[in-house]
């Protein structure tokens, strides 16, 4: 083969494969643009798309943590955007005198505009109604998180 | 091709998918009667091996297209490119090696691309067993401690008597029914779901609940204990193997998890406080580390002993300039292992700069698309899992063509979908399908029984 051939196919092969780099990037780049919520949408669910008013009333987070039942019963704890901690060691967030509670019992996480409660590892236990918490699970307004003697609700 | 994208604009982009994996399939067919021309061979194995390599690629399109319907579009071409680059290099090599045995009159030495196309027909086997049966990341958090265990005895395999075995001074490899296997490889995927599926169960511990020691905020041994054991027993076993590159990437692994699960930065300087305090250890105390020290500082001042390997990768850098010599017309094979570990060196020689720049484009875009996953991802353990995995192809990808560039001292790792070898391509291949399983779950617009629950929540408050 002609040495000039070579030379047109080895400058051919790299245009070849910047090609393939840039097709790649150019869909990536679109997939970067398009907006988040750009899905295929089933009919069903886009008839039901909320207003934008009603999504924003839907996304308001509990911003207050009510205990209900305790020696704090109550008490009326302002919920930030910050995880808390609850337990009976003085740097905790919500410090609770009672022996059912552990050092470091449970924390509360702000996940969008829910709070995701999680076990750290407590002996007794962290109660949401009457299921005991084992993974990281969604606290809904309305049912109780229970800590030792202590019962406790979201409200907004 | 545009026409079909734009159309496919807020779809799944299964098409996109389909065509840039023809499209990477056939840069392995030019690269390959690129290679049999200018080298002067024309091997009719060759058009079995690139239309089975092609068949198999399809069929993983389809089972993507049936399992993962929402999965990353660009993850798989990517790593069908790269793959496809290595295949087409090994050939090159082969062919290489059985010039010089006939110029020597030496027995033929067997061509390596037909096992590495066996080794490539496993990994996407792998890969479509993994998309058919792991349907939903989040149950690999249960395997934690599982995976953890195992991790720790894929790496000690090796260390056993009868089944391990030593090349090349390090010990990583076993043999079993007459293969010989990496168990180091699958070890990384596996410690990766451990550090994931630990660290999300303790990640707030490990944020906010600190003992305070001589004033510092130290983490509970509750925490991150087990954490640390793991490890520790993974770098040990690595030290008594000699593997500097997996004791590095592991490390870099559990830097990097820990980060993304805590979001403290300190974790970063700790981490790199510890690397150069591990790094000096080793530098007195073993003497194959300060070897690879000293050939990085200085690869000239043995150029035809220690630092012959690097020296002459260095060479075929040169040789390749900017525009690279084309393919099968420079000299990758006076390298050293050209085909696993300096792979890099004997593309950067044939395709130059620009096609070395193309190939690491490719790695760049499999971390970007990786990373995506884990951001979009809506459950923290998937959030975690891929970044790890993420990181492990980035960090293994740095690690050794920083190490073949002279860029950071030369530890060796195979590189990623390149380099010839089984037990790395079935690794990478296992970590790919488990990324586009997250990235399913991320992108797919189905509403999980998780997510009704929350959606209710919304209308109710």
């Amino acid at each position: 083969m002609s040495e000039l051939l070579l030379s047109i196919l080895r400058i051919g092969f790299l245009i070849a494969l910047w090609w393939f780099v840039l097709t790649v990037v150019s869909v990536l780049r679109r997939d970067l643009q398009a907006p988040r919520d750009a899905k295929p949408l089933t009919p069903a669910r886009t008839s039901q798309r909320p207003s934008p008013r009603a999504t924003l009333r839907a996304r308001k987070t509990s911003t207050q943590l009510v205990i209900v039942e305790g020696t704090l019963r109550g008490t009326v704890v302002p919920l930030g955007s910050s995880p808390i901690v609850i337990g009976r060691a003085s740097d905790a967030t919500i410090v609770l005198d009672d022996d059912f509670v552990s050092t470091h019992h449970a924390s509360l996480t702000p996940n969008g505009n829910h709070w995701i409660v999680e076990d750290l590892g407590s002996t007794n236990g962290t109660w949401i109604d009457k299921t005991r918490v084992s993974t990281p699970t969604v606290f809904k307004p309305g049912t109780q998180l229970r800590i030792g003697k202590t019962s406790m609700e979201l409200s907004s | 091709m545009t026409e079909t994208l734009n159309r496919y604009r807020v779809s799944t982009r299964r098409s996109a998918e389909l065509v840039l994996l023809v499209g990477a399939w056939l840069i392995g067919v030019f690269a390959w009667i690129l290679v049999d021309s200018a080298t002067g061979e024309s091997s009719l194995g060759g058009w079995t091996s690139l239309l089975s390599a092609g068949l198999l690629l399809l069929i993983t399109h389809g089972v993507v297209r049936w399992q993962a319907p929402y999965a990353d579009p660009l993850l798989l071409p990517s790593v069908a490119a790269l793959n496809m680059l290595g295949l087409a290099m090994i050939h090159r090599l082969d062919i290489a090696a059985a010039q010089r045995a006939i110029s020597n009159g030496s027995p033929m030495p067997t061509p390596d691309v037909y096992l590495q196309l066996t080794w490539m027909l496993l990994g996407l086997v792998a890969f479509i067993l993994i998309l058919i049966f792991v349907t939903d990341h989040r149950r690999l958090q249960r395997f934690t401690f599982t995976a953890g265990f195992a991790g720790i005895v894929l790496l000690f395999f090796p260390l056993l008597p009868f089944i391990g075995s030593e090349i090349n001074g390090a010990r990583l490899w076993i043999n079993v029914l007459g293969f010989s296997f990496q168990p180091g490889e699958l070890a990384k995927v596996a410690l990766t779901i451990f550090f994931a599926g630990f660290l999300v169960s303790r990640r707030h511990s490990l944020a906010l609940i600190h003992n305070k020691i001589l004033g510092v905020g130290v983490p509970r041994a509750k925490d991150l204990g087990p954490l640390i054991l793991v490890w520790f027993a993974a770098l040990l076993v690595l030290i008594l193997e000699r593997d500097l590159g997996t004791s590095l990437l592991l490390f870099g692994l559990f830097i990097v998890t820990l980060y993304v699960a805590t979001g403290r930065r300190s974790w970063v300087l700790i981490g790199a406080g510890l690397l150069t305090v591990g790094g000096s250890l080793a530098y007195f105390a073993f003497g194959h580390v300060r070897i690879r020290f000293n050939i990085w500082l200085d690869p000239f001042a043995d150029a035809n002993g220690s630092g012959f390997q690097i020296v002459q990768s260095l060479y075929g850098f040169a040789n390749g300039g900017i525009f690279g010599t084309g393919w099968g017309q420079g000299y990758p094979q006076l390298v050293p292992f050209a085909k696993t570990d300096f792979i890099t060196s004997a593309l950067g020689e044939e395709l130059g700069l620009m096609g070395l720049i193309a190939i690491l484009l490719l790695f760049a875009i499999v971390v970007e698309r990786g990373a995506r996953a884990a951001v979009a991802t809506r459950d923290p353990f998937g959030n975690l899992l891929a970044i790890g995995l993420t990181a492990v192809i980035g960090i293994q990808t740095f690690i050794v063509i920083g190490g073949v560039t002279r860029l950071v001292p030369l530890t060796g790792l195979t590189t990623p979908f390149l380099s010839y070898g089984g037990s790395s391509l079935i690794a990478n291949y296992i970590i790919i399908a488990l990324l586009i399983r997250i990235s399913n779950a991320a992108r797919a617009p189905e509403v999980s029984d998780a997510d009704l629950v929350l959606r209710q929540d919304d209308v109710s408050d």
